[in-house]
């Protein structure tokens, strides 16, 4: 009798412990959307959105988030172009074609190396990578859009690596064999077998990507420029969305419209982080049963 | 003449069209080897420029940083305006800070992987536990501390403080704890509950007595991957926990700390003396590159040990 009271109270106490995620995640959209609600009411969605002036503290005020939106976009496409093919051609390499031995290295090198803090690429950034790109492509300032693309594509790589290797490796085994015993040769084997039934993992993997470098902050903080423009060239200083709401959080004063503008800012991030996270959870979805249902 | 072989049967070709089309089967070979080297080449050259990369980026900081450090800079207070002395409250901000995370992450994140381990079945509550954790797990740092902002700074009055930035962090962490801690209790082999369950223990004692202790090692690798980061994360913390200059060590969990991370970003974009201060900054990154890398890789030990212990 006393065991089974005991059974049942850890029971309920491990229900509502493992709803904790759940409520965090709940708690951080009604903060947002309670915070962020005053100033779409006030501006507007559509002019929160695409209005091109973002003047916080100017009076009157300018709440328009395009160039902080354009220049979140901008960024993470050109991180993408650097770490997509670059990651998923390194994934190929270690799941197919390193020897097993230097691939049990390499593997842990790359999954050490995703826990390099952002600050520190963005110091590297900022001191190393901006002046060299500054005199390379002679600009008055090295703090620019490609910069910050470079150091987040950088910094998505061993994401990007670590992810679509794991799908690759995924593939059976008798995929391989069946496809070597037609007579086709190793690369044969990996572009028009492996590469095809891994696909949606390494989807997975940009999406993954993209996401972490959308909301990535402290690089884009210190290496993006600041700008708030809407961006023409990619060599220009931006100011993505996360750099604009680490900036200006700790001035803002508290229940003023820019701190709303801050949590819509947010808002908006939050929900294109959500539509990539919950992308890839499909696909990753749709990969395992497909793996599983052959 | 000479390519018409096709169709023709092979016991009446000539000579001449067998060498023919063993000729021509010898090209396609060679353009297939020849394929696959070249492709092969660019993929290897792939990887070279990733791992490159990353060892550049490694290399200059610990070139640059290892220039200052010493004994003084890692056991003194900051002097000068932030221009001499060492990083000590940083580092020790940084500990507390961590410690303050894993306290409130490591309960919460070891017992959700028990639940959905162990007890949980299959249906609509655990597929909304585990969206819960998958999008937790992907929100941006930098919203995470402005919720801490919201709710913890102001909201509940603990101002910006340790407490604040601690509780910010350990949500961040939360998910990386569960989905470690859950690994490895479903890496528990069945056999062991089935014969804890034969003896007439109930299903918390067998988890208790039989699956959490073979468990520990794995879930104690999570932790340390979770201290790794809580260490080296800024955004959370900017407006919740920490500040650039202390003037003096934290005497308790509502005050306000210096921090590792924070340090290197205030140290390269407030101050009046960057000429001074970039140097500094550049040690401090090479000890948080130690700290997190150090205890990553100790968890990949502890997990390479493990696996070869089963």
């Amino acid at each position: 009798m006393r065991h089974r009271f005991r059974e049942k109270f850890i029971h309920a106490v491990l229900v509502m412990v493992a709803f904790s995620s759940l409520v965090f995640l709940t708690g951080i959209m009604l903060v947002l959307f309670k915070e962020g609600l005053p100033i779409f009411q006030k501006v507007g969605v559509a002019r929160f959105v695409l209005g091109r002036d973002w003047y916080p503290t100017h009076e009157p005020p300018s709440f328009g988030t395009l160039p902080l939106i354009a220049a979140s976009f901008l960024v993470t496409m050109g991180a993408m172009a650097i770490a997509i093919p670059i990651g998923v051609a390194s994934a190929i390499t270690i799941a197919q074609v390193l020897p097993g031995r230097i691939r049990g290295i390499v593997k842990p090198v790359v999954e050490l190396l995703a826990g390099v803090p952002s600050v520190v690429y963005g110091l590297f950034g900022m001191q190393i990578m901006a002046p060299f790109v500054m005199n390379f492509f002679g600009l008055p300032t090295g703090l620019t859009a490609l910069t910050a693309s470079i150091i987040l594509g950088i910094m998505a790589l061993p994401t990007v690596v670590s992810i679509a290797e794991d799908a690759i490796s995924a593939v059976p085994g008798t995929y391989r064999e069946a496809s070597y015993a037609l007579g086709a040769t190793r690369w044969e084997t990996i572009s028009k077998v492996i590469v095809p039934a891994a696909s949606s993992g390494i989807v997975t993997a940009a999406l993954l990507g993209i996401g972490r470098a959308i909301g990535e902050t402290m690089t884009v903080l210190m290496v993006a420029g600041g700008a708030a423009v809407v961006p023409t060239t990619f060599l220009q200083p931006v100011r993505p969305m996360t750099a604009t709401i680490a900036a200006e959080m700790g001035e803002a004063p508290v229940g003023g419209s820019h701190y709303h503008a801050l949590f819509a800012i947010a808002v908006v991030l939050f929900l294109i982080t959500l539509a990539f996270n919950v992308a890839a959870e499909h696909v990753t979805r749709r990969f395992k049963m497909k793996v599983a249902g052959t | 003449m000479k390519t018409a072989v096709k169709g023709v049967p092979l016991g009446r070709r000539t000579q001449e069209q067998v060498r023919g089309s063993m000729v021509r089967a010898d090209k396609r070979h060679r353009l297939r080897a020849n394929t696959q080297a070249a492709v092969f080449f660019l993929m290897g050259a792939a990887l070279v420029i990733t791992l490159g990369f990353l060892a550049l980026l490694v290399a200059f900081v610990a070139s640059r940083g290892v220039r200052v450090i010493n004994w003084t800079f890692i056991t003194q207070m900051p002097r000068n305006a932030m221009t001499e002395g060492g990083i000590f409250p940083a580092i020790l901000g940084t500990f507390y800070l961590v410690i303050a995370a894993m306290v409130f992450a490591t309960p919460l994140g070891v017992a959700s992987a028990v639940y959905l381990a162990e007890y949980a079945r299959q249906g609509l509550l655990v597929r909304m536990i585990r969206t819960g954790i998958n999008n937790l797990a992907g929100v941006p740092s930098v919203v995470f501390g402005l919720f801490g902002l919201a709710v913890f700074v102001k909201w509940f009055g603990f101002g910006v403080s340790i407490l604040s930035g601690g509780i910010t962090l350990g949500i961040v962490v939360l998910p990386t704890i569960i989905r470690a801690s859950e690994e490895a209790i479903l890496a528990v082999p069945r056999s062991y509950r089935e014969a804890s369950l034969a003896l007439g223990a109930t299903r918390w004692q067998t988890v208790r007595y039989a699956v959490l202790p073979s468990a520990l090692p794995g879930i104690l690798t999570g932790c340390i991957l979770g201290v790794g980061r809580v260490a080296g994360e800024t955004a959370p913390i900017m407006c919740t926990a920490a500040t650039f200059f202390a003037p003096r060590l934290p005497g308790s969990v509502f005050d306000e700390v210096q921090a590792l991370a924070y340090h290197i970003y205030a140290l390269v974009t407030e101050g009046t003396h960057p000429e001074a201060q970039v140097p500094i900054a550049f040690g401090t990154a090479l000890v948080l590159l130690a700290l997190v890398l150090g205890v990553d890789l100790l968890a990949i030990i502890l997990r390479v040990r493990y696996e070869g212990r089963r």
